[in-house]
This record gives structure tokens, C-alpha cells and sequence, in this order.
């Protein structure tokens, strides 16, 4: 995909416009957005895209726009401005900007599309910087532009041997109109200083020296502490409460219902809706939560607190549903997979299943709001902080014009984070006290209100002809919803290997769910990857063929098919054969795949998958001993996102982590519903993995290509689960079909 | 009830119930918001501090029991970010959201007081009690190592493998 300048535009259409109309001063623009409004009153600095400040002294602060949820944008965005910008690095200083789409586009961390949305808009604010600049000193000097160069923050006239300061030229460009996008040009990135150069991470000075830089460090002049008890079941609300009693308790300043509401709207922050619950304000944190533990609330839970919600129940229907019809056909790549199935030489079936999981974020949901006079002002660490703000008007009836948010660093998103439930709650709190409020979720609370991946059920079929080639698939994928509608992050799309056989089949069937789903990191494909990444690791043994070597056969069809699945995970178009055969290619070469005697218990397992307009392929060893522990021993990835790798060192860090992260679910973690209800409640139920179990050779391997840069904090998870499974049947012959594999009687050596 | 904290090095009263974790003590009575709170029950390693130069989770030590020690919290680790682990920490780039990290580098530094020298071993169980939800683990290794000898190859068995970056682009 290539970012070319019309769906550039369309692009920044869809994000709402103000920060690119103001770059690119077109007719309609200039009635929307004040372009020179923002100069006023800067004196000597300059802020010609609401991006970039430059000092007298020549030092540049960039804004960072973006949520900073771990993934390094506060640093890899101002990246780009600086690299076009043409300054060194260090006299960059980045700061966080607050909630303004006016100024910044749309603000939000997710669905990896930091890079992909960024890569050229941010560039060309950096580029229209450096032209304004060289256009100021060009006049200053009564010299061509065309004449004059640029390096490290200064302009240079060689001709005249001149040369002068951004800081010293700044105040002259601040007079400059905006100049025609087409007379602004970016670097031939050979030319890169800063682009494709490893940067620390921005904040990591205040990071190792305890600074309070998170949403939970938030500390404000007469600040209470707040809690909020809800009922465990999904749309539970308060009956009654010893209300009168917790007030007494020492520290309480205050204990309240607050009513459960919802209001039209909603999707990209959740739905619409505050849940009913008890707030316990107090004057530190801890007297809240232990005046909790005294708290008794009369609940009516409603529709989902019955024993059919369930994780065991939902096993029994989806295996009742799997051998009706299914409800409807989510696609059907024309063949007919029945009768096919049945000419096949060998046919394989297999129940596949995955559980639902929390987030986990090491950070727990928190937020700091202050209501005064009408006004609100929010410390956010929200993944969505517009739809976070959306919906507190909505809910608590406060134009959005009175309502600032701050955005602030956030310890993990991995998805939780767009699901603002906690900012209307604390904002609702904090209106009900006419005081400065941090409410703050324990664990457990985070873990009983998590927006959970949500499990589900694939029952597949897959047939092999006498020449060991697949030529049929049927995919019975029984998943969560009602009234033919999936739950939220609950459909799949057809995926791998859709278009490149003769005869595939997807279809769905629902089951009711109450609890909240939602995304998290590599939504969708971080179950699906499993379920199709195995099942063709199954029928490569079928058909008797090597399992690198079964999935290049399909790979080397002609097709090329889009398939994007629905969601985030579709962004940017569908898989490229060639990009994945080359990036499977590399990992196997650089793993050495078919080349090592391994010792007995030690096996191999590959895997690849498309989501987020990344290609990964992944290749896991690992050793299994008598007790089913298991010992990951190398980790090769291979993958394709692009041309350009904007930030190498934390790049290769960012896929470290997804690996682990992949392997925490793919081992231990599971909710596990019983009555509407979370059983797990804390980290040692919902286990992560641990320094001793984490591979101790993770290599990382990027095949740069022809292709615009898309986002990287997703696309390289997938994979790892199916890797991981593959190499345990190859070191024991177990296929595993359900996770995670404690539930098989595996544990980390 | 009143107690007295020493905590790096300044004597600070306190009132607050005996059962007060020390973590909120630090956090809500003290302002100090650099030790996290992650799970409560001494599971994540986010709250860990030094008690006596002993790495303890502040989240299940109460503020009675604190009184009686010499308590660090990552604000005084050093006076200027200047502790080996906060540097090695920052070259080698190790935080990803970064929210676990205070406690990762006061539990590494305890580990580093008491072996100068730590094997792989050594790590994996000093370290094992403090959970990276981004997983930084390879990086943390990295670093811990690299602090035990500031500007010098590691003496004892060397860090695991740094794995290549960017291989790209040759194909």
C-alpha cells in the first residue's frame, strides 16, 4: 500500500480534518480553521502546524499527539518532524499535547495505525517547517531559496558563505503565509539522520528516576481518592447499601450511588453507558478501598447473572451448535466445500477453542477529574480520549466545549484503554463532590470489569487430495451475539487460507453473551491466527508434507487474494502472497528449519499471519520433558512492514514484547465466566509470563520492501500462538486444540 | 496512629492506621508516586522498594512494619539518576510503557548490592517476582548485566545474545 497524496487526503477527511486543512490551506480550510490564528502571541517561536515550537536558543519542541500507551509514538512521531524539520535530535524537546483534534487530527492510539496515519502528514509538517524557514532566511539574505540548504537546525548560503540559526530566523517565517503543498518536498531517505536511527524513548530518563508521569501519579490541590464498587454481572445495579454506615468510616468523605444511564452513540470508546454503582470517596486511596471491604450492596444482577453464562456451558451449546446448521455463511469462495470434502483422500476435523481473556494492563484503570463551576477537567490515560469525552457529555450532560482533557503517559493500553468507562465514572464522581477526584480501579475491579477478549469455538474441516494438496476448508466458527449480530470484537472474517484453494467455507452460529468483549491487542487475530495456523500445521502432516513447505505450495498460487478482516485488522487492503512467501522464506533461513537434528523432546513449529498490513512469520523452538514443562528456546520473526523501520532499537523491543505477550496467553491465561462472573481475579490466576520463562533468544528480522510503513505494536503477536503449539506437536505428537495449554496439563520448565 | 518514616534518608511523621501499606503511605500521605501499585497482593513487583537495602513489596508491608527500617524508593536510588541500573537502563533503552520499571530497576539494584557479579541464574531469580506486562524481560537481562560492570564487558556469563536488528532490506 502506498500512501499516495490523494488517500492522504481522504485519510485525514476520515480523522476530521483540522490539523492536514491547516497544512494544506485550501479554500474550505481556510473557512474551517483559523491558519494563522495559532501564530499569534508566540513571539520569537514559531508554530506554523500547531506541531512545532522553535526558541531563540535553536531549540525545537515538537508535540507529541498521540496517547502513549507504551508503544514509543511520543517518540517515533516527533521522528519524523524532526528528520524533515532537519535538526538534530538533540536539540528536540517532545512534549505531549492534550485532547485537541482541532489542532492534531484524530487522537488515539490503536489498531497500529500510528505509522501508517502519520508517516506522511507528519513528514510534511516537519518539511513545511524547514521551507518556511528557508524561505525566511532566503528573504533575509536576498538570495534564491532554491540556493539554500539546510543541516542541523541551521540555514546555509554557501555561495555567500552564509548561514543563520532556526531560533534566529523563526520570529521572520512566523510571517510567512503557508506555502503550496506540492512546493514542499520531503528527503530522499538515503539522506535520513533520524529516520531508520535508534532513539531512546523520550520519557525514559523520568521513567527510571520515579518521576510521576503516569495517570495514576496524578496529584492535584485537594485531591480525594475515590473507588467505585460495581455488580459483578454485566448491567447489575444497586438495590441499596449500607450507605450510612460506610460514610463513618475513618478517611470517607463521601459514599454514593451512581445510577447506571445510557445515551445514544458510542462504538469507538465502548457503548454509551455508565454502569450503576457505589463511589467511595475518601482522603487517600487506601481508606476508600478498605472501607470497601465493610461495604454490602443489594444487587439486582438482571439477564446475565444465571448460570447459563457460563464458560462451561458455552462449550456445551457451541459443540451442540457445531453439528446443526450454521446460522449464516460469513463467506463462501464459490467451489462446493461439501461434496469436495467428501472426494477427498484424507480429511482431517478438529475443535478448535480459545478463552477469554483480561488485559491486564500493569497500570490499572485510573482517572483523575476535576469538576468546578460547570467545567471538567480530565487527566486521561485513555487510549480514545475523544470518544472518552463524548461520552462524559452525553452521560453527565457537559458541552464538550467545557471539558479539557490532558493526555496523559499510560502504563499499557494493549486495548483496555479505549473502553473509557472509567473516565465518565471518575468524572461523574468527581461532579458529585464539586471537588478534584482520582478514581482509581484495584485489580480486581480491573479484572471483573475487563472488555475481555472474547473466546470462541472454530470447527473445522479440511480435505487433502492424492497429491497431498488442500483443496477444501470449512470453517464452522461459533462465536458470541444475538439476533445474527456479533458481539463487540466478536466476528472474524474469512482469513488464510480464503482464495488460494478451490472450495472454502466460513459460517457462524451465536451465543448470547453479557459480558463486556472488546479489543486487545491484534484484535481477532490474536485467536484466529491459532485456530487456522495449526489446522494447516494439521493437514501439512496429513499430506505428508513438510509444514514450511505445505504452506509455501499455497502461497505460490497465482491468487492473490484481499483478504482483510473486518475491523482494524483489514486496514491497508489484504495479504500479499509474495510479502509473507518472503518473509517465511527468511525466517526459516534464519532458523535453520529442516537443517537440525533436534534431541528428543525439542521441536520446531512455524507459523504466519497477516493482520495490520504487517506479513510475520515466526518460528519457535522449544523443549517439552516428562513433566509436559515446557522451555522456549529460540524465537526467530521475520517480517515485512514496509520500507522503513522509524525507530529500529525499540522497534525490535516492541517485538520482543509481543512475542512474550503471545506467550503468556497462549500458556496460562484464561476468564473463565461462571454466573455472568470473572472466576479469575488477580495476576496469579491470569498468569503473565515471568523473567525465567521468557525466551532467552528472541531474533528479529525486518524484510524492508517497497511498501509505505504500517504499524508494528500488533501484527508480530499472532503468530507466536500457533508457532508455539506447532513446536510442541513436533516434540511431542500432541495436538493441542484449545488453550491455554495449562488446561492440557503443560507449565513453563 | 503516628509513625516515623526514614525514607532515603529524610525522617518524615506519618499518621495513618498500622495495617497502611507502605505503598500508599508513599503514594497518597507522602507524595511520592514514583513506587506503582499494580496488583495489591505482592504478585507484580511494581511496588517494590528497599527496606534495609533488602528488595520488599510495599504493597503487603505495612507502615508498622516499615517504621523500623531504612526505607529507599526509586526517588532516592540516587540523587540524580546516576545509579549504575538507571543508567544502564536508559542505554540500553529498556522501558516500553515503562510503569513497571521503577520497581524492576530498585529489585535489580538489590540483586546487583548483593552479587557485584550476577549469573543468568542469578537474574532469573532475583527477578523473577517482578512482572513486565510489555515484555522487557531480554532487555532487563541486558541492562542488569551491563550494570555489573559500567564501561566493561560482563564478568560473569554474558547477557543473553542482543538478537540483530533490521536485517531487512538485503533481499
Amino acid at each position: 500500500m502506498s500512501i499516495n497524496r490523494r488517500s492522504f487526503l481522504q485519510l485525514s477527511a476520515i480523522a476530521g480534518g483540522g490539523f492536514l486543512l491547516g497544512l494544506f490551506p485550501e479554500a474550505e480550510a481556510e473557512a474551517k480553521v483559523p491558519v494563522q490564528g495559532g501564530r499569534q502571541g508566540f513571539g520569537r517561536q514559531l508554530s506554523p502546524q500547531a506541531y512545532i515550537s522553535i526558541a531563540a536558543n535553536g531549540i525545537i519542541t515538537i508535540m507529541a499527539g498521540n496517547p502513549e500507551i507504551g508503544q514509543g509514538v511520543k517518540t517515533m512521531l516527533p521522528m519524523l518532524i524532526a528528520e524533515e524539520l532537519d535538526v538534530d535530535w538533540k536539540q528536540v524537546r517532545v512534549k505531549q499535547a492534550g485532547l485537541n483534534p482541532e489542532k492534531y487530527g484524530m487522537q488515539f492510539t490503536g489498531g497500529s495505525f500510528a505509522t501508517p496515519m502519520n508517516w506522511d502528514p507528519l513528514r510534511r509538517v516537519g518539511a513545511t517547517g524547514r521551507h518556511l524557514l528557508v524561505l525566511a532566511a532566503a528573504q533575509a539574505w536576498g538570495v534564491p531559496p532554491a540556493e539554500c540548504t539546510t543541516e542541523s537546525g541551521r540555514v546555509f548560503h554557501k555561495a555567500t558563505n552564509k548561514s543563520i540559526g532556526y531560533g534566529e530566523i523563526a520570529a521572520r517565517a512566523t510571517a510567512l503565509p503557508l506555502p503550496n503543498p506540492t512546493d514542499v518536498k520531503l528527503k530522499d531517505p538515503k539522506n535520513y539522520k533520524i529516520i531508520g536511527h535508534s532513539k531512546g524513548g523520550v520519557d525514559v530518563p523520568d521513567i527510571v528516576t520515579g518521576k510521576p508521569i503516569f495517570g495514576i501519579d496524578v496529584s492535584l490541590p485537594g485531591m480525594l481518592y475515590a473507588v467505585f464498587q460495581k455488580c459483578p454481572v454485566t448491567g447489575g445495579s444497586v438495590v441499596s447499601a449500607n450507605l450510612t454506615e460506610i460514610k463513618k468510616l475513618p478517611g470517607v468523605k463521601n459514599a454514593f450511588v451512581i445510577e447506571g444511564k445510557e445515551a445514544p452513540g458510542g462504538g469507538f470508546g465502548g457503548p454509551n453507558r455508565v454502569e450503576s454503582g457505589v463511589a467511595i470517596v475518601a482522603t487517600n486511596w487506601w481508606a476508600a478501598q478498605s472501607a470497601r471491604e465493610k461495604l454490602k450492596v443489594t444487587w439486582k444482577e438482571g439477564r446475565w447473572g444465571d448460570a447459563s453464562h457460563s464458560s462451561s456451558v458455552f462449550a456445551k451449546r457451541a459443540a451442540e451448535l457445531s453439528i446443526q446448521a450454521p446460522a449464516r455463511t460469513l463467506g463462501h469462495d464459490g467451489g462446493e466445500v461439501e461434496a469436495a470434502l467428501k472426494a477427498c483422500k484424507t480429511v482431517v476435523e478438529g475443535a478448535y477453542s480459545y478463552p477469554f481473556l483480561a488485559h491486564g494492563t500493569l497500570e490499572p484503570q485510573n482517572c483523575t477529574a476535576d469538576y468546578k463551576a460547570g467545567k471538567l477537567e480530565i487527566w486521561s490515560n485513555s487510549q480514545a480520549p475523544g470518544s472518552g469525552r463524548g461520552m462524559i457529555s452525553s452521560l453527565l450532560n457537559i458541552p464538550e466545549a467545557d471539558i479539557t482533557i490532558h493526555m496523559v503517559r499510560a502504563g499499557g493500553g494493549f486495548g483496555r484503554r479505549f473502553y473509557n468507562d472509567f473516565l465518565v465514572e471518575a468524572a461523574a464522581i468527581s461532579k458529585t463532590m464539586g471537588a478534584p477526584v482520582k478514581l482509581i480501579w484495584s485489580r480486581e475491579d480491573d479484572m471483573a470489569h475487563d472488555w475481555y477478549r472474547p473466546g470462541g469455538f472454530h470447527f473445522l474441516k479440511g480435505g487433502v487430495d492424492e497429491n497431498g494438496k488442500l483443496i477444501a476448508w470449512d470453517d464452522h466458527f461459533v462465536s458470541f451475539g444475538e439476533g445474527g449480530r456479533f458481539a463487540s470484537e466478536c466476528a472474524l472474517g474469512p482469513g488464510f487460507p480464503v482464495g488460494l484453494i478451490p472450495n472454502y467455507g466460513m459460517h457462524t452460529s451465536l451465543i448470547p453473551l453479557g459480558a463486556k468483549t472488546g479489543a486487545m491487542r491484534a484484535p481477532g487475530d490474536n485467536a484466529y491466527a491459532f485456530v487456522i495456523q495449526s489446522f494447516i500445521d494439521e493437514l501439512a502432516h496429513a499430506a505428508g508434507k513438510d509444514p514450511v513447505a505445505f504452506r509455501l505450495e499455497l502461497l505460490n498460487s497465482p491468487q492473490a487474494p484481499a483478504q482483510g478482516n473486518p475491523g482494524f485488522g483489514g486496514f491497508g487492503g489484504g495479504m500479499s502472497n509474495g510479502r509473507m512467501r518472503d518473509v517465511l522464506n527468511l525466517v526459516v533461513e534464519k532458523s535453520g528449519w529442516g537443517k537440525k537434528t533436534l534431541p528428543k523432546g525439542t521441536g520446531m513449529g512455524v507459523a504466519f499471519h497477516f493482520s495490520h498490513s504487517g506479513h510475520f512469520a515466526e518460528v519457535v523452538q522449544l523443549r517439552v520433558n516428562a513433566k509436559k514443562q515446557v522451555r522456549v528456546e529460540h524465537v526467530w520473526v521475520a517480517g515485512d512492514i514496509g520500507s522503513t523501520i522509524v525507530n529500529p532499537a525499540a522497534a525490535e523491543s516492541m517485538v520482543h514484547g509481543a512475542i512474550i505477550d503471545g506467550l503468556g496467553a497462549v500458556m496460562s491465561q484464561e476468564i473463565t465466566l461462571e454466573n455472568g462472573r470473572a472466576k479469575q481475579t488477580n495476576f496469579h490466576e491470569h498468569p503473565m509470563v515471568r523473567m525465567h520463562q521468557a525466551p532467552p533468544v528472541i531474533d528479529v528480522y525486518f524484510n524492508k520492501t517497497n511498501n509505505a510503513p504500517s504499524g508494528l505494536g500488533e501484527p508480530p503477536l499472532p503468530p507466536i500462538l500457533p508457532a508455539v503449539c506447532n513446536a510442541i506437536f513436533a516434540a511431542t505428537g500432541d495436538r493441542v486444540r484449545s488453550l491455554p495449554l495449562t488446561k492440557h496439563g503443560y507449565d513453563w520448565a | 496512629m503516628q509513625f516515623k518514616l526514614i525514607v532515603n534518608g529524610h525522617t518524615h511523621s506519618v499518621d495513618a492506621p498500622a495495617d497502611m501499606p507502605l505503598l500508599w503511605v508513599l503514594r497518597d500521605l507522602l507524595g511520592m508516586h514514583g513506587t506503582k501499585y499494580g496488583c495489591g497482593i505482592g504478585q507484580c513487583g511494581a511496588c517494590t522498594v528497599h527496606l534495609n537495602g533488602v528488595a520488599e513489596r510495599s504493597c503487603i508491608t505495612t507502615v508498622e512494619m516499615a517504621a523500623k527500617a531504612k526505607i529507599t524508593t526509586i526517588e532516592g536510588l540516587s540523587v540524580d539518576g546516576t545509579h549504575p541500573v538507571q543508567i544502564a537502563w536508559q542505554e540500553v533503552d529498556v522501558p516500553q510503557c515503562g510503569y513497571c520499571q521503577s520497581g524492576q530497576i530498585m529489585a535489580a539494584a538489590a540483586l546487583l548490592a548483593k552479587k557485584p557479579h550476577p549469573t543468568d541464574q542469578d537474574i532469573d531469580t532475583a527477578m523473577d517476582g517482578n512482572l513486565c506486562r510489555c515484555g522487557t524481560y531480554l532487555r532487563i537481562r541486558q541492562a542488569i548485566h551491563k550494570a555489573a560492570v559500567p564501561n566493561h564487558a560482563p564478568a560473569g556469563k554474558p547477557a543473553a545474545k542482543a538478537s540483530t536488528t533490521s536485517k531487512g532490506g538485503t533481499r
